[in-house]
């Protein structure tokens, strides 16, 4: 699958706190404009992949698109872990010849919908049984359980999870799209309120109405459209031993995450070490998160993403390893982390508002925590 | 205004030992009945020697906080009142590779700490439903 596909077309909505349209909708406006950027049109599309919360099925999709007939279509489980997985199942799908040209998206109205932990019924099934009748429910507070025993076995400390907030909302301030523009300082990190402790406001994502998509096709017919190709170099989607919801409260290694076992695969079959990466985007629901993925996928030891964001390698341009370009969750949107992908790719094509120059290798993260996914994109 | 309900566990096959327990005011856990491996939460199978058969055993009911976290709002309704609340997890002394949730009672939430001794205590939450809970214990 190495290097058989490409990301060849963008589009999104505007991300707001009430976009007043629904997701059905929404999904519609950012394939359409996906298709737009690629140059393509619905009739080129024989492919859909979605993430399998995702409220409008394929063959809506379809319907309201005009795609005349589909010959692949998936959707894929695990909340934000889903979301690289999506491009490269789409990649799979060119690559054996399955299909030519595949959307993937992510519809989510986050913010007007409500806060779907404020939804867990009376009568709790399931791993969740052992949880929510403590009133542990809220993303934010299986995070916060991880955060703890990190600080607890390594120092690290609240201000180091801010440098991620600081580095996104400076980045955020440079990108018209971004919904939180204002920069923000640690001190105002460390002043915000304590949502679950050690976890403050800000350490938290946004809420998010928006949608985005992309085309994925072979890497032959990506050159022959619009924009230069950000081309999959590998991908990779792993969940760890005994897992359960978003924190393996039970596991034999409590603060290791399917993140680890994604990291094993991508890089071996990229070919590639974590000190070539130019460019990441790493799936930030809670700044925590960040420091997480920074240790299980290599770019430092377990216990020592503290100390390295101090460094203010996340900060474009004079970081050595520019983080969530666009703002990412915490600062851009928050769309089940979908918005990462969409800005790793500008940063192959070269269009970032914080765009790294000559950005090679591009790393883009799904959802930390749970079963998830990840992506090398590289130039053609 | 009465507190509204808060979300009670629903038992299903492997489950409903541990709760029927819980009733009982004993803290139980599944151990193998073929290579007596001990296991949380309860589940068909064992995942060292997939044998199906099992047993229930009791614990003792003691343990230290592994990790914790202390909820402010927003929480669901039921938990309102009592916000800011810690949410303990706790590793079982009998076994150190069994940790178990629950809410830390009897003490401030400013009184979470890892390595904190705790013990178990019963909270009947309604007239068919007790949930484990932890408080302090001397050392
Ligand atoms: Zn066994």
């Amino acid at each position: 699958m190495k290097r058989r596909a490409a990301i060849a077309g963008l589009g999104q909505t505007a991300f707001s706190k009430d976009i007043g349209l629904p997701e059905r909708t929404i999904a519609l406006q950012a394939i359409a404009a996906a298709l737009d950027d690629a140059g393509l049109t619905p009739a080129d599309v024989d492919g859909l992949v979605r993430f399998d919360l995702e409220s409008t099925t394929e063959v809506e999709i379809a319907r309201n698109l005009g795609i005349p007939s589909l010959r692949f279509f998936a959707a894929l489980p695990y909340g934000g872990g889903a979301g690289c997985a999506t491009v490269a199942l789409a990649a799979m799908a060119i690559a054996t010849g399955q299909a030519s040209v595949v959307v993937c998206w992510r519809a989510r109205n986050r913010s007007s919908g409500g806060r779907p932990w404020a939804g867990t019924g009376a009568g709790v099934p399931g791993d969740k049984q052992f949880t929510a009748p403590y009133g542990l429910v809220r993303p934010v507070d299986q995070i916060a359980m991880l955060a703890r025993r990190h600080m607890h076995e390594y120092g690290t400390t609240s201000a180091h999870f801010g440098m991620a907030a600081v580095a996104c909302r400076k980045h955020a301030a440079r990108n018209p799209a971004a919904m939180m523009r204002e920069p923000i300082t640690l001190a105002d990190h460390q002043a915000s309120r304590l949502v679950s402790d050690p976890l403050r406001k800000l350490d938290c994502c946004l809420e998010t109405d928006g949608a985005l998509a992309v085309v994925v096709t072979s890497v032959e017919r990506a050159r022959d459209l619009r924009q230069r190709p950000a081309v999959v170099l590998a991908a990779a989607q792993a969940s760890g031993e005994r897992h359960f919801v978003m924190t393996d409260y039970y596991g034999r290694h409590f603060l290791e995450t399917p993140t680890t076992f994604v990291a094993r695969d991508l890089f071996a079959r990229a070919g590639v070490a974590p000190g070539d990466i130019d460019v990441a985007q790493i799936y930030d629901a809670f700044t925590p998160l960040v420091l997480f993925t920074l240790e299980e996928l290599g770019f430092c030891a377990a216990g020592e993403s503290g100390p390295l964001v101090s460094t203010g390698i996340l900060e474009w341009p004079d970081g050595d390893l520019p983080t969530n370009t666009s703002g990412g969750g915490l600062s851009e949107a928050y769309v089940h982390g979908f918005n990462l992908i969409l800005e790793g790719a500008r940063q192959i094509r070269g269009t970032s508002t914080c765009q790294v120059e000559g950005a090679a290798l591009s790393l883009v993260t799904s959802g930390a925590g749970v079963p998830t996914s990840a992506l090398i994109l590289c130039r053609d | 205004m009465a507190i509204p309900q808060r979300p009670l566990p629903q038992p299903d096959d492997a489950t409903r030992p541990y709760w029927e327990a819980a009733r009982r005011r004993e803290l139980v856990v599944q151990r193998c009945g073929s290579c007596e491996t001990l296991r949380f939460p309860p589940q068909p199978m064992c995942d060292a020697c997939r044998s199906m058969t099992v047993e229930c055993v009791r614990m003792s009911g003691r343990g230290t906080v592994f990790s914790f976290v202390v909820a402010h709002p927003p929480v669901l309704p039921a938990f309102q009142e009592r916000a800011p609340f810690a949410i303990v997890l706790v590793e079982l002394e009998d076994d150190p590779r069994l940790r178990i949730i629950g809410n830390l009672l009897d003490a401030p939430a400013e009184a979470a700490c890892i390595g904190l001794p705790v013990e178990v205590v019963f909270e009947d939450v309604t007239e068919t439903v007790t949930l484990p809970q932890w408080r302090p214990r001397g050392r």
